[in-house]
């Protein structure tokens, strides 16, 4: 039986708190290996990543390109700009085409909810998911999760605010499962507009005061907000959303003294957070970005294991 | 050719009888129905039913066929088929062709290309709209006399409610029908999903109930200001029933349906993004289901549709909110009605009173009922015989339905036109 029983890593769903942890204690691991000198493992090595990109992404795809040369993988970036897609050709196509060049994992990011598990039924390597739609991002979930733990020293029973667009963001919906999956109070804070359906039953407590969801929380996470929904879509304009919701030190004065700031980037300042805020003490903004290449590190090595033994078996 | 059946379980949904009887028919209309006991014998084919079901075909209100632009989904000749083996002994074809039937020589074109290929009796819709676009009203007089049954603009919803408004007052002196697609378009467009946890949690960008139900409060009010006919071609929610409530005690002349998969399936079965599960209007919460079923058999809702919409796998191997919606449904249709009868939901009566005469009246047609003078428009099937649907074998060109490999209960036996046997063998005497 495998530490990490899963073909695919398409979202914090499919995970157990045992997946979870097994995730976070080998990303622990890496985080060490990646702040020495020679920052080079063997763990995908003759293994070909591919990272296919329907949607621009420069960060969360530069740090699984990070991650897999750092392990030892031919990395290979495919960007939906240069791709047949644009001229046509269905996702299907495009996976049973990748699918044809022997990848070993796929890593995908797309804008339909649920498109990247469409894919994974179509090809024959592990995928990852950075991010479907509105649905799941599942490693930004996994990264937080280390970055809270080193931070808190623990990953359960904390309470934690999730505070921006949860209505359109795939990253508050993983958060919610994985910080829930781990058993801490969570907390989201939004305009109603900008808070999803039946929010109620996800076992989240819901806030549409930011200075009341912010008492006496551990951790403040900032959510991006696109500009579009800044111009009356959503919300009045720019200066009311901060006014209401941007993060600012008086407003993070209401949460626990020793409460940290996240954002999963890249920021808007002065829109959701305060630059102040942003590049203060508690601001723990960076690591993220560093447990990220971490944490990727240890989901494709944790998937090629099972790879390799399916290949053996 | 003239025919006997015997030894049936009659369904007649306009005398509201179900019993054991027989039925004759003479060049190709119902000459005699005998509850309980055995007609004149007269001359043809004699048929023992085996005890089971003999009721009025199916009018189907609302059927896609390719014809004009799309024959590649569903030709004359394939929905015809398939129409025939479901039992449904007419149907209404949608005019979202391509191009679309918005002109009267476009509905001539389809009506022919129907009675060349299709055994069933076949009508179509006209557009309300030019081009469907929701901005300039049809040709409704020249509609009408090239043979379209009633005006829609399909699933496209008419925005404007100045259109709509000077749609159903012009109507009022073409004595057209009015049919519409009640979604609310600026809150649905681009939605794929019912708002609520579900499609929260699968990230779907969903709408609420309540966009029906603003469409069709707006349109039963346009009806009642201009005393227009109107008939909502879905209604599919509890909060959209209560307008169209009101409207019926109010003595609008306003009629509604709802297709076959919102009675059945609800918003659970889209399960892992499943785009043989995606609809417009969504599928449902189990309580809008529930409210539907209710709605059916009291007759609130007048009207069951299998919304037959066939399309290639191309169309549906996509990402669920990229995916065409709608399922093929003729063939489906009376199967998946038999699971709200085994249910407990709904009588045979109540079945075909919405399936066969409720349609054939609000279209002026003589069908969907078994009296002395009505077409010989009848379907015979087993209302209890098990079988594991395998969507390869459905007569229709598109095969996606959502039914595939369900087990289904109900196998139509035969199907008659006019007297004449369009599916299940042949009457040689």
């Amino acid at each position: 039986m495998s530490a990490f029983p899963h073909r695919h890593l398409l979202g914090i769903h499919d995970l157990s708190p045992f997946d979870i942890r097994a995730v976070l204690d080998l990303a622990e691991d890496y985080a060490r290996l990646n702040q020495s000198h020679d920052k080079h493992a063997d763990a995908l090595r003759g293994l070909t990543q591919i990272n296919l990109f329907f949607e621009n992404s420069t960060r969360t795809q530069a740090s699984f390109e990070i991650a897999g040369k750092r392990l030892g993988a031919d990395v290979m970036n495919m960007s939906v700009g240069t791709s047949s897609v644009r001229k046509g050709e269905t996702l299907i196509d495009t996976a049973a085409t990748l699918n044809a060049m022997r990848p070993d994992l796929l890593v995908v990011r797309h804008h339909n909810s649920g498109a990247v598990a469409l894919l994974s039924e179509k090809v024959n390597c592990a995928v990852l998911n950075a991010g479907d739609g509105r649905h799941e991002h599942p490693t930004q979930a996994l990264l937080d999760a280390l970055t809270i733990r080193r931070h808190k020293g623990r990953i359960q029973k904390l309470t934690i605010a999730i505070c921006g667009d949860i209505a359109n963001s795939r990253v508050a919906r993983s958060n919610m499962l994985c910080l829930g999956k781990m058993e801490n109070r969570v907390r989201v804070i939004a305009p109603p507009t900008l808070l999803p359906a039946g929010i109620d039953r996800f076992g989240v407590e819901v806030f549409t005061e930011m200075e009341e969801g912010l008492k006496d929380c551990d951790v403040v996470m900032m959510l991006r907000i696109q500009n579009e929904r800044l111009e009356g879509q959503a919300v009045p304009s720019t200066r009311e959303y901060f006014h209401r919701y941007g993060l600012t030190e008086d407003k993070l004065a209401l949460a626990r003294p020793d409460a940290i700031v996240m954002h999963p980037g890249p920021m808007n300042r002065g829109v959701e957070i305060d630059p102040a805020v942003a590049d203060c003490e508690r601001s723990v903004i960076r690591e993220q970005v560093e447990m990220g290449v971490a944490v990727r590190m240890a989901a494709m090595d944790l998937l090629a294991r099972n790879l390799r033994a399916e290949r053996m078996a | 050719m003239n025919l006997t059946f015997v030894n049936a379980r009659l369904i007649d949904p306009l005398s509201g009888q179900d019993g054991p009887g027989a039925l004759r028919v003479v060049d190709g209309a119902i000459a005699d129905v005998a509850f309980g006991h055995a007609p004149e014998p007269g001359d043809g084919a004699v048929i023992d039913c085996g005890a089971k079901v003999l009721a009025p075909g199916i009018v189907d209100m609302r059927v896609f066929v390719g014809e004009p632009g799309a024959r590649h989904r569903e030709s004359y000749r394939s929905a015809g088929a398939a129409a025939a083996a479901g039992g449904v002994t007419t149907f209404v074809a949608q005019p979202d062709t391509n191009p679309p039937l918005d002109d009267p020589a476009l509905v001539q074109f389809a009506l022919a290309r129907a009675r060349e290929a299709a055994p069933v009796r076949v009508h179509a819709m006209g557009a309300l709209t030019k081009g469907l676009r929701g901005t300039e009203m049809t040709e409704q007089r020249f509609l009408l006399d090239a043979g379209a049954i009633a005006l829609t603009d399909a699933d496209h919803t008419i925005e404007s409610a100045k259109v709509m408004r000077a749609v159903m007052l012009y109507a009022t002196s073409t004595g057209a029908l009015v049919v519409h697609h009640p979604q609310e378009p600026t809150l649905s467009r681009g939605t794929c999903a019912t708002s609520g946890e579900f499609a929260s949690r699968l990230g779907l960008p969903s709408v609420g109930p309540v966009a029906e139900r603003i469409a069709l409060a707006r349109d039963l009010m346009l009806a009642q200001n201009t005393g227009a006919r109107y008939h909502a071609d879905m209604v599919t929610t509890a909060t959209g029933l209560d307008p169209l409530r009101r409207a019926k005690e109010a003595g609008v002349g306003a009629t509604a349906g709802v297709s076959i998969h919102h009675l059945t399936l609800n918003e659970f079965d889209i399960a892992d993004y499943r785009s043989f599960f995606k609809f417009d209007p969504p599928l449902r919460s189990e309580d809008d289901r529930q409210a539907a079923v209710e709605a059916v058999a009291s007759g609130l809702i007048d009207v069951i549709v299998s919304s037959h919409e066939p399309w290639d796998e191309e169309a549906k191997r996509l990402p669920f909110e990229e995916a065409a919606p709608g399922a093929v449904g003729l063939e489906t249709f009376l199967p998946a009605c038999m699971r709200l009868v085994h249910g407990g939901q709904l009588s045979l009566v109540q079945l075909f009173r919405a399936a066969s005469l409720r349609p054939s009246e609000i279209l002026g047609l003589p069908s969907g009922r078994l009296t002395r003078g009505a077409p010989a428009d009848l379907v015979l099937f087993d209302p209890n015989a098990p079988f594991l649907l395998d969507r390869e074998r459905l007569a229709s060109r598109s095969k996606n339905t959502p039914f595939d490999r369900h087990r289904m209960e109900g196998r139509v036996i035969g199907t008659w036109v006019a007297g004449d046997r369009v599916f299940g063998g042949s009457d040689a005497a």
